[in-house]
């Protein structure tokens, strides 16, 4: 597999080298990988700092930034980061008003979160912590490690990035990063596989004419294959999971995320159908969102999220941000 | 022939990790297609970097007690590793080497009894039990072959770890990122509990090279 990259230990310090010379709004520690707003610590702030594996871009570097992230700390490709990261992330971003982590369901990072959270409690930081679980196609019961945390982390970002920057003390914004995260449900299907550079060949092998339903973003099989299905037998398919666990009875949030390597061509059209599908069952949108925003290296392939939300959740969304990858408001 | 009456040292256990550091680097490969089959296809290139940072740490630093030396090399795996193998590894050896203490010789009998120690830390931070297709599946038989004892205890352990690894191949996964696959987890060799009796074996092979 061609990739662009020098040598595969290096491609996460090399991505950051590139966000530091893109990004002079961020202060990026290449050596201890931790990207962090220039302007941290804000005054008076809660600090959200969140992270997990490299591969997921722009979650969670392009995410940081006024309105959102205060910090992101990026694993290895696919493997959560170390505690040291989150602790210097938490001392960087901390005013005195505490750091809440945004933890994707991975056994990985919520060990090496939870190990971070006990360093940084010691050196007097107060910590709260929210989990993202918003993945259906994984069953949530005693005998898996849970829901994965997947699109639903964008939300819980913007939204308790936007209170966290109105000043609201930890509590609050770790309640509202909690209410987001339960309101949130996501569906994602893989047309091919993702490539790690490590590996550097495909992880799992789906058959030209296959699409896999329920993949997880670090190619983890889903539910079931399938021959391949045209977009609007997709888009029923992954609404309809979506919202047999959700059913909501308001306004939602809808985010139609890639893969990594489907084109915005093909996302708009997808798009389209998921929009048609809501029509039909009646559930008002009242945000829709579409891009590349939680993806799984070169996968192809898309994920539907959709979000319950109260008249606050949406105007926190509606709030300015100015981020990498998410800016608008400003 | 070694019982777990004979003592060791801190030379023992640092050939015990760079023995380890050896078969982790050759079997790399292997872990990772392992991992690719049921988990994210990262597991031996993890223990790869977490194991040559334990090799580079304990070179600058030689501390004189099999405590103190495997307390080391389980922050470096926590410090370097990521994922859940980090925490996981890490804290095994960090917890096997608190319960050893500041002692420059302690006998296999102790060390026997430190391992369980470790590896029942391994069990509770990860919430997994034995039968959950996970690296216990391979440590606690190691640990249980160890601490029984008999002619060659070493090598009595080397071999449960490994059939207990074996054994993890029609195992539905419960734990973990292969927990998620169900009944399509069964059928495959758990690669945690791989690299798990990898360790047994870099054991058994430093106490006979003493």
């Amino acid at each position: 597999m061609k990739m662009l990259i020098n040598v595969p230990e290096n491609v996460v310090a090399d991505a950051l080298r590139g966000v530091a010379a893109a990004h002079p709004e961020l202060t990026v520690d290449v050596a201890n990988r931790v990207v962090v707003r220039r302007d941290s610590p804000v005054a008076d702030k809660v600090g959200l700092v969140s992270g997990g594996g490299s591969g997921h871009e722009p979650l969670h570097g392009g995410f940081v930034g006024r309105g959102m992230l205060d910090a992101a700390c990026p694993g290895e490709v696919f493997t959560s980061p170390v505690p040291d990261q989150m602790t210097r992330a938490a001392a960087a971003v901390d005013s005195g008003k505490g750091v809440l982590f945004v933890v994707k369901n991975y056994t990985g990072d919520v060990l090496n979160f939870d190990m971070a959270a006990e360093l940084a409690e010691d050196e007097g930081i107060q910590v709260g912590k929210v989990l993202v679980q918003d993945d259906v196609a994984v069953t949530d019961s005693d005998f898996t490690a849970g829901r994965r945390g997947t699109g639903g982390t964008l939300f819980v970002e913007k939204i308790a990035g936007a209170l966290a920057e109105e000043g609201a003390p930890l509590e609050r914004v770790e309640a509202m990063a909690r209410q987001v995260s339960e309101s949130c449900r996501s569906f994602g299907v893989a047309l091919s596989s993702c490539t790690t550079p490590s590996k550097g060949s495909p992880t799992f092998d789906l058959p030209a004419g296959e699409l896999e339903l329920g993949i997880g973003i670090h190619g983890e099989s889903g539910r079931e294959r399938r021959p391949m299905m045209t977009s609007g037998e997709i888009a029923d398919f992954a609404t309809d999971a979506v919202l047999t666990d959700l059913d909501p009875d308001g306004p939602v949030l809808l985010l139609v995320n890639g893969m990594g390597a489907t084109p915005l061509l093909e996302l708009y059209g997808f798009c389209a159908e998921v929009r048609r599908v809501l029509d039909e069952r009646r559930v008002p949108v009242a945000r829709t969102l579409v891009g590349n925003y939680v993806t799984s290296l070169d996968m192809a392939g898309a994920s539907v999220t959709i979000c319950r939300a109260d008249e606050e959740m949406l105007r926190l969304y509606d709030a300015p941000v100015s981020t990498a990858s998410l800016r608008w408001g400003c | 022939m070694t019982d777990l009456t004979d003592e060791l040292d801190a030379g023992t256990v640092f050939r015990w990790l760079t023995t380890a550091a050896a078969s982790v680097e050759r079997e790399a490969d292997v872990l990772t297609e392992l991992d690719a089959a049921i988990g994210d296809a990262d597991h031996g290139s993890n223990l790869q970097r977490g194991f040559a940072a334990v090799v580079t740490a304990l070179g600058k630093e030689s501390p004189g007690a099999p405590g103190a030396v495997l307390v080391l090399a389980g922050r470096q795996l926590v410090s370097s590793v990521g994922g859940a193998s980090g925490p996981l590894y890490g804290t095994l050896l960090r917890r096997t080497g608190k319960a050893l203490g500041d002692p420059e010789r302690v006998t296999g009998r102790e060390l026997a009894d430190a391992l369980r120690i470790g590896v029942d830390a391994v069990a509770q931070l990860g919430g997994a039990a034995p039968g959950d297709k996970t690296m216990l599946d391979a440590l606690y038989p190691g640990v249980e072959a160890l601490s029984a004892g008999g002619p060659d205890p070493y090598a009595a352990a080397r071999t449960a770890a490994d059939e207990g690894a074996q054994a993890t191949v029609p195992m539905r996964a419960r734990k973990g990122r292969a927990s998620y696959l169900g009944d399509r987890s069964v059928g495959h060799k758990d690669p945690g509990a791989t690299s798990s009796a990898l360790l047994f074996t870099a054991l058994a092979g430093a106490v006979a090279d003493e």
